[in-house]
């Protein structure tokens, strides 16, 4: 505990004892197939986006994701090893090696992509930042927030959106910055604070998951910021770059071209000259990216369509019950859009 | 032949002599300790650069944008990074100033307690120190953070337990003077009184020395210090306006509040630190020996003489080097603060680090903190024990 609060300590040590030869060819693939696992940092439990389900297993959208990325390099969707990490530590955690990609409800800036030495996936997840008020305080609109001591997390843009938005309209408030996000949430649902804050979609799952009385909480209407959420790799290793942009590629032309794990085996045998170079048929992906020509087959098999995986974890399958809007192809009006794979 | 040998001084070569020797020794460790520092300094520079992540302290300038909780100083997110710093370490050194008094006085009165011949107290002060010494400190913290939080009731049901003094979740919320410049005219009272009263003191233990005759000098200072302001706040027409704390929408507006975390914080501290320095006291009593305090009864001092006199100034000896540990364990404990939301240095500087990437600098800035907090209090402490150390004449 008191070891992961030191994690910038321990990246600084890090980056002091890393004599690590620079700029080979994939680094961080060879490393992972020699590990013969992915170690993937996810959020410390969020209700649909990351958490160990009954049996201990991470499930989750974000887990899913990483179970992707095994299946389309070890043809096996379980070889990866979960990393918990808060807002706070999951960078440091990045940049010093120990995990080799985050897939953590992660906000796509410039500053993180360049200050912090970062690359950015695709946009896993559009969201937009809100506030969750218990009812009974009788708040409307977040304009009606001046004076509130508010809980949020540190190290995230969360923290930053809410200061900008509380400057620019000529407000007060009282922030109370935590760390762990149980405790956070504990803080809040105590009475601590007023107001609790954060991607709406995640403080959405807290408030049905993890509220006492999930009713006696709102989210305000008000989306003060836009958050695009993406899966994050370290700056330099292009090829590993590659690698994950092109997984999570593949799932939303899955979905595109209707591609289920159901009848993916079928659509092995189809006349679609696209769905035959992605599932393989035709070799050549693969080769390109130095992954298995199956890589995008054992996806879908495995771990199912951008929109299986949705449905699954965070939509109508699910008590979250979460609407695709934003989320929704882009065939759909929503912003969900893939490279074509060729 | 063997006696030839050892008679012979054979001239010896350079590299033979001991001290050459030793100095050479020196000279080549230094000179690896550098070079090993230089190469781990170079490689650091390699690796963030390889990974492009920013270095160097400009970002101290840069505008911080986001918010802090309390602050001594007026601070907004519109403020630059070393200004948020700032924020954090004045945070960090009020908590630790008034846990180092307050852990002091505990630790003092149990530690005698600890002695009493009362059953009852001795057991009692016994019970606390066991029992809080053996809890790790930060399970502590996140007890009396949540007591704090679920005990008190939300502000606008809050509890007004002395007019204008609110206690609810949100804190203690409490009335204080609106300035006045007679305030600074008191203070400057204050000083005076103080100052009166150490000459008083001099002067009386001059006069003691030269013929015998006594001063009552505890007295005489007292109602200096606390008289000499008296007599200004009234000369002043004694303003004393409250700046009340009033329920305004969410939260107490005006007065001062002491936040949850602060309060769960110095408790914590207190309470833990107070254990150890109760038992560096008791052990400080009880390494002077009886003896001592019945040479004292057969020359007729009265109690308060014996103790004030005789034991106190020997204890002192054994009491304040290991006490100087305590104090450095109390700042240095106070960036536990982190994991319930006090935003101390680390707190903030954890912060800083993570929303600009540059761990090294962020990490450094802390070290070099704490590292000079520490040395000055070390400091301060060895002084106090050279004035009450064994004088060897």
């Amino acid at each position: 505990m008191t070891i992961r609060r030191w994690s910038g300590a321990l990246a600084a040590v890090g980056f002091v004892l890393d004599f690590g030869v620079a700029a080979q060819a994939g680094p961080t693939l060879d490393k992972v197939k020699q590990a013969g696992q992915i170690s993937c940092g996810v959020p410390t439990g969020i209700a649909g986006f990351a958490a160990p389900d009954s049996q201990g297993h991470w499930a989750g959208f974000d887990v899913d994701v990483c179970r992707a990325l095994s299946a389309a390099i070890f043809g096996a969707a379980d070889k990866v090893k979960y990393v918990p990490l808060t807002a706070q530590q999951r960078f440091t955690a990045l940049q010093s090696g120990e995990v080799d990609l985050l897939s953590n409800n992660t906000t796509d800036t410039l500053l993180r992509d360049t200050q912090l030495g970062l690359n950015f996936a695709p946009v896993v997840f559009y969201d937009g930042q809100g506030f969750m008020v218990p009812k009974k305080l009788g708040v409307k609109s977040a304009k009606e927030l001046n004076g509130a001591t508010i809980c949020v997390q540190p190290g995230t843009t969360t923290e930053l959106n809410l200061a900008d938005y509380f400057r620019a309209n000529k407000m007060e408030f009282k922030p109370v910055v935590i760390e762990k996000l149980d405790e956070a949430l504990n803080a809040f649902f105590s009475g601590r604070c007023d107001v609790y804050t954060g991607d709406s979609s995640a403080v959405n799952a807290n408030r049905l998951s993890q509220a006492p009385n999930p009713d006696d909480y709102i989210i305000l209407p008000e989306r003060i910021s836009k958050e695009p959420l993406a899966p994050v790799v370290r700056h330099g290793d292009e090829e590993w770059t590659d690698i994950v942009r092109w997984v999570v590629y593949a799932l939303i032309e899955a979905e595109e071209k209707g591609i289920t794990q159901k009848n993916v085996d079928d659509m092995v045998k189809s006349d679609d000259p696209n769905i035959k170079r992605m599932l393989g048929v035709t070799p050549g992906m693969g080769k390109a990216l130095g992954l298995d020509e199956k890589w995008a087959y054992n996806e879908i098999k495995l771990v199912g369509n951008y929109g299986e995986i949705f449905d699954r974890t965070l939509g109508k399958d699910t008590e979250l019950k979460f609407e695709r809007g934003l989320n929704n192809l882009w065939t759909h009006g929503g912003l969900i859009y893939a490279m074509p794979i060729r | 032949m063997a006696t030839d040998i050892i008679r012979r001084p054979a001239r010896p070569s350079l590299w033979r002599n001991p001290a050459i020797r030793g100095i050479a020794y020196q000279i080549l460790f230094v000179a690896a300790v550098v070079a090993l520092g230089a190469f781990l300094f170079h490689n650091v520079l390699v690796n963030l650069s390889r990974q492009h992540i920013a270095t160097g302290f400009g970002f101290l300038e840069e505008e911080a944008k986001f918010g802090i909780g309390e602050s001594l100083i007026p601070y907004s997110p519109a403020d630059a990074y070393a200004r948020a710093f700032l924020v954090g370490l004045l945070n960090t050194l009020y908590v630790a100033a008034i846990g180092i008094v307050l852990a002091t006085i505990l630790g003092t009165v149990v530690g005698i307690a600890r002695l009493s011949r009362n059953w009852l107290i001795s057991k009692l002060a016994r019970i606390y120190v066991e029992t809080f010494r053996n809890i790790p400190l930060l399970l502590q913290l996140f007890f009396w953070w949540g007591l704090l939080r679920e005990s008190a009731p939300a502000p606008r049901q809050s509890w007004e337990p002395l007019p204008d003094v609110f206690i609810s979740n949100r804190g203690i919320a409490f009335p204080l003077p609106n300035p006045d410049p007679t305030h600074g005219w008191m203070a400057l009272a204050l000083c005076v009184g103080v100052v009166a009263t150490i000459g008083i003191s001099r002067w009386a233990r001059q006069r003691q020395a030269g013929t015998g005759e006594q001063f009552p000098t505890g007295w005489v200072g007292l109602a200096l210090i606390l008289g000499l302001p008296l007599i200004v706040f009234l000369g002043g027409g004694a303003p004393l306006a409250l700046d009340r704390p009033e329920l305004k929408g969410f939260n107490f507006v005006g007065g001062h509040a002491v936040s949850p975390e602060f309060a769960a914080l110095l408790l914590g501290l207190v309470v833990y630190t107070g254990t150890f320095i109760a038992e560096i006291v008791r052990a400080g009593i009880l390494a002077v020996s009886w003896g001592q305090s019945e040479a004292a009864m057969a020359l007729g001092l009265k109690p308060g003489h014996r103790t004030r006199l005789i034991v106190l100034p020997q204890a002192l000896r054994v009491i304040i080097p290991p006490m100087t540990s305590q104090y450095l364990s109390l700042t240095k404990n106070s960036s536990l603060a982190v994991a319930i939301g006090y935003p101390d240095l680390v707190s903030i500087a954890n912060t800083t680090l993570n929303q600009t990437g540059q761990a090294v600098e962020g990490i450094a800035m802390i070290m070099a903190v704490y590292l000079t907090i520490s040395l000055t209090i070390s400091v301060l402490m060895n002084l106090y024990n050279r004035s009450v150390a064994l004088v060897e004449r």
